[in-house]
C-alpha cells in the first residue's frame, strides 16, 4: 500500500514537472479562486456575474499594462513611482492633441493622438532612464521627482481644466459600451489564442527534439495546451454572456483587454526570448557580473525606463478613452496599484526575478479585491487599508517562500 | 602554437601602476607560454591582482607593454581582452545566480537570430558540447546556478571562458573556496586545459593552492617582482622565503634564476 501511494505521488510529481506549471502560479490561481468565491458568497452572488467580470477585465487592463513594464523595472533593482503621474500628463496632452490641435471626428485624429501619447511616454521614460543611468541618480529619487513634476505638468498644460469630450473613434479604445468586438470576433480571438497556444507548444517540442533534448510526455504537453485553451475560451464565453444594456446583443471582449493580451504576449517574449530581457535579468541578479560579462548596464537601464514610459502612454490611452476626458487627476495613486500588482505577482524587490504573467495575475488579484469591496459597500478608506495589508502580506509570503527555496 | 620559440604567448614588460602615490605594481615583467600553468604568488597587497587586472583590461597600466604572440597589443577594456582570447575567472566567479548555466555561459555573447531573439536550444546544445569536452557533468543546465555546488559553479565559469576559444586563462584563487574533492577535480581540469594548449595564470596568496599545479611560479612582494622559478627546481620552503622575505633561494641566485624574469 505504502509503495503504491509513493508511486502515485511520484507520478503526480512527474506530471506537475512535466506540465512545467510553476508552483507559485498554482498558488496564485488558488488565492484568486478563493477571493472570487469568497466575494461571491459575501455579496450574495453579485461578484461572479458576467457584468462584474466584464468591468473587472477593464480595470485590470490599465493596471496590467503598466505592471508588465514594472516587472522589468523592479527586476533590474529600480522602481518607477511616476507611472500614475505619467498617465495623467499624457492623458491631458492626448486630449489636447485631438480636440485643440486636430479636428475631433476626422479620420486620422484618433491614431495621431495615440502616436503622440506613446511618443510622450517613451520620451518621459528616456529622460528618466538617462537620469538614472548616466547621471547615476537613484531611480527612487528621479521618479519621486517625476511623480510630483508630471502631475503638476498635467495641471499646467490646460490650467487644470478637464478636456472633453474626445474623438469618437478614440473612445472605442477605452472599451466603453461600444468598445468591444462582439460575439463573433471574440470567438475568433479565442480560437486564434488556442491555435497560438498549440503552435507554440509544438514549435518548442520540435526545436528541442531537433537537438535531442528531453521533451514533455505527450500527455503532459497535451494537458497544458488543453488547460490554457480552456481558460481562453472560458473567458470568451463569460465576456459574450454580458449583454449590452437594453439590447440582447453580446458585448464580447473589450478592446483594452485585447491590448493587455497583446502587451502580455509581447512583453513575455521580450523578457524570456530576447537578448534585452536576458540582460535585464542578469543586471538585476548581479550588476557587477553583468558588467564584467560585457553588458552595457546603462543602456539597458535607459531602455527599461523607455519601455515603462511607452506602456504608461498605452495605459493612458485606455483610461483617457474610457473616461472620455483628459483630466489632471487621472491615474492618481495608480503607481501603488501597479507596484502592488507586480510584487503580489511574485517579482522580488531584491531584483533578478519576476514574471510578466505573474504581474498580470497580480493585477487581477488587486483589482478583484478592490471590485469586491466596492460591491460589498466597504467605504473607500477601509478599502485602501485592506489593500495595504494585502501588499505587506504578499511581500512577507514572498520572502518566506524564497528563504525556503534557498536554505 | 606560438609564432616561434622566441615569442611566448603573452609577455608583460616593465608594467607599472600607481594608485594615489602608492606603487601597486613597479616595473614588473612576466611571460607565459602556451600550454603552461604559471602560479602568481604573493601576500595580499603584493600587486598580483593589479597586475592581472591590467592584463584582463579592468585597469590601464601607467607604463609598460603587453605583447601577444610577440606583437604589441592595446587592452583598454575587458571586451578588448576577450576579443584577444584573454579570459578572466574572478574569485567571485562573476556568475549571475538567478540565471541558469547556459545563460551564464553565453552572458553578454548570446547566440541570437535577427532582431536579437535568443536561440535558446542552440545555446543549450553548444553548452552541452563544451561541458562534454571538459568532461563535466552538471545536474541540470536549466537550473539557476545558485543551486549548484562551489565546484560546479567554478566549472560553469571555466566553461564560459573556454567556450569562446580562450588562449589565456586568468584564474583568481580558483580553489580557495572548495573542499578537497572539488579542488582535485578543478585541478585536473586546469591541467587538461593546459594540455590543450591554453596558457593559464593562477593567482594565489597560498602556495599550497598552486604548488602541485603550476609549471612555474612568479612571486611578487610590495609591487615588485621577487623572481620566477620552475616549480620542479624549488621546495615549498624556498618559495615561502620568496613570498615572506622577498629573497631568492641561493640555488636560484647562483643558477641565474632571475634571468628567466
Amino acid at each position: 500500500m505504502a509503495v503504491r501511494i509513493e508511486r502515485v505521488s511520484l507520478a503526480a510529481g512527474r506530471f506537475a514537472a512535466g506540465v512545467a506549471l510553476d508552483p507559485r502560479l498554482l498558488a496564485m490561481l488558488g488565492v484568486l479562486l478563493a477571493v472570487w468565491l469568497g466575494f461571491d458568497l459575501l455579496t450574495g452572488g453579485l461578484f461572479l456575474t458576467a457584468r462584474n467580470l466584464f468591468n473587472l477585465s477593464l480595470q485590470v487592463a490599465v493596471v496590467g499594462i503598466m505592471a508588465t513594464g514594472m516587472v522589468l523595472v523592479i527586476v533590474a533593482r529600480h522602481i518607477d513611482l511616476s507611472v500614475g503621474s505619467q498617465v495623467g500628463v499624457i492623458g491631458v496632452l492626448g486630449a489636447l492633441v485631438q480636440t485643440a490641435w486636430l479636428t475631433p471626428g476626422a479620420p486620422n485624429t484618433w491614431w495621431l493622438a495615440c502616436l503622440a501619447m506613446l511618443a510622450a511616454g517613451g520620451l518621459i521614460g528616456l529622460v528618466q532612464g538617462m537620469l538614472v543611468a548616466y547621471a547615476r541618480i537613484p531611480s527612487f529619487v528621479v521618479t519621486l521627482g517625476g511623480l510630483l513634476f508630471f502631475r503638476n505638468a498635467a495641471y499646467q498644460l490646460n490650467d487644470g481644466k478637464t478636456v472633453a469630450p474626445l474623438d469618437e473613434t478614440f473612445q472605442l479604445l477605452g472599451g466603453g459600451l461600444h468598445g468591444t468586438i462582439g460575439a463573433f470576433w471574440s470567438w475568433a480571438a479565442g480560437l486564434l489564442a488556442v491555435a497560438a497556444i498549440a503552435w507554440a507548444a509544438a514549435a518548442t517540442r520540435r526545436r528541442r527534439l531537433q537537438f535531442g533534448f528531453d521533451v514533455r510526455t505527450p500527455l503532459a504537453g497535451a494537458a497544458q495546451v488543453v488547460g490554457w485553451s480552456a481558460a481562453a475560451l472560458g473567458f470568451v464565453a463569460v465576456m459574450n454572456a454580458y449583454k449590452r444594456p437594453g439590447t440582447g446583443e453580446a458585448m464580447g471582449i473589450a478592446i483594452p483587454v485585447l491590448i493587455l493580451g497583446g502587451v502580455t504576449l509581447l512583453m513575455t517574449i521580450l523578457a524570456r526570448r530576447h537578448r534585452f530581457g536576458r540582460h535585464v535579468y542578469a543586471v538585476g541578479g548581479n550588476p557587477e557580473s553583468a558588467e564584467l560579462a560585457g553588458i552595457d548596464i546603462r543602456r539597458v537601464t535607459v531602455k527599461i525606463f523607455a519601455v515603462m514610459g511607452l506602456l504608461c502612454g498605452l495605459a493612458s490611452i485606455v483610461i483617457t478613452a474610457r473616461l472620455n476626458a483628459g483630466a489632471t487627476a487621472t491615474g492618481t495613486m495608480t503607481e501603488l496599484n501597479v507596484i502592488a500588482a507586480t510584487v503580489i505577482g511574485g517579482t522580488s524587490l531584491a531584483g533578478g526575478s519576476g514574471t510578466i504573467y505573474g504581474a498580470v495575475l497580480g493585477a487581477v488579484v488587486m483589482q478583484s479585491l478592490e471590485s469586491g469591496m466596492i460591491l460589498m459597500g466597504v467605504p473607500s478608506p477601509s478599502q485602501k487599508m485592506v489593500l495595504a495589508v494585502v501588499l505587506i502580506l504578499a511581500v512577507w509570503l514572498d520572502m518566506a517562500w524564497r528563504r525556503r527555496q534557498r536554505p | 602554437m606560438s609564432a616561434g620559440p622566441a615569442a611566448p604567448l603573452v609577455e608583460m614588460r616593465g608594467i607599472s601602476k600607481t594608485f594615489g602615490g602608492v606603487r601597486a605594481v613597479d616595473d614588473v615583467s612576466v611571460e607565459l607560454a602556451a600550454g603552461e600553468v604559471l602560479g602568481l604568488l604573493g601576500h595580499n597587497g603584493a600587486g598580483k591582482s593589479t597586475l592581472v587586472k591590467i592584463l584582463s583590461g579592468v585597469l590601464a597600466a601607467d607604463a609598460g607593454e603587453i605583447r601577444l604572440d610577440g606583437r604589441p597589443v592595446e587592452i583598454r577594456s575587458p571586451r578588448d581582452a576577450k576579443a584577444l582570447g584573454i579570459e578572466t575567472i574572478y574569485q567571485s566567479l562573476a556568475l549571475t545566480d538567478n540565471l541558469d548555466a547556459t545563460a551564464n555561459l553565453f552572458l553578454g555573447r548570446e547566440l541570437t537570430g535577427r532582431l536579437g531573439f535568443l536561440r535558446e536550444e542552440a545555446m543549450e546544445h553548444a553548452a552541452r558540447g563544451t561541458l562534454g569536452r571538459m568532461r563535466l557533468q552538471l545536474p541540470s543546465l536549466q537550473a539557476a546556478v545558485s543551486s549548484l555546488s562551489g565546484g560546479q559553479r567554478q566549472a560553469v565559469a571555466i566553461a564560459r571562458a573556454v567556450h569562446f576559444n580562450a588562449r589565456v586563462l586568468i584564474m583568481d584563487e580558483p580553489t580557495a573556496a572548495l573542499g578537497p574533492e572539488e579542488t582535485r577535480k578543478v585541478g585536473a581540469l586546469i591541467r587538461e586545459l593546459a594540455r590543450q594548449g591554453i596558457g593559464i595564470v593562477l593567482i594565489s596568496h597560498d602556495i599550497h593552492d598552486v604548488f602541485d599545479l603550476a609549471d612555474r611560479l612568479t612571486v611578487m612582494k610590495n609591487g615588485r617582482l621577487v623572481g620566477t622559478c620552475r616549480t620542479a627546481e624549488v621546495s615549498k620552503d624556498e618559495v615561502l622565503g620568496m613570498i615572506i622575505a622577498g629573497e631568492l633561494p641561493r640555488a636560484l641566485l647562483a643558477g641565474g634564476g632571475r634571468a628567466m624574469h
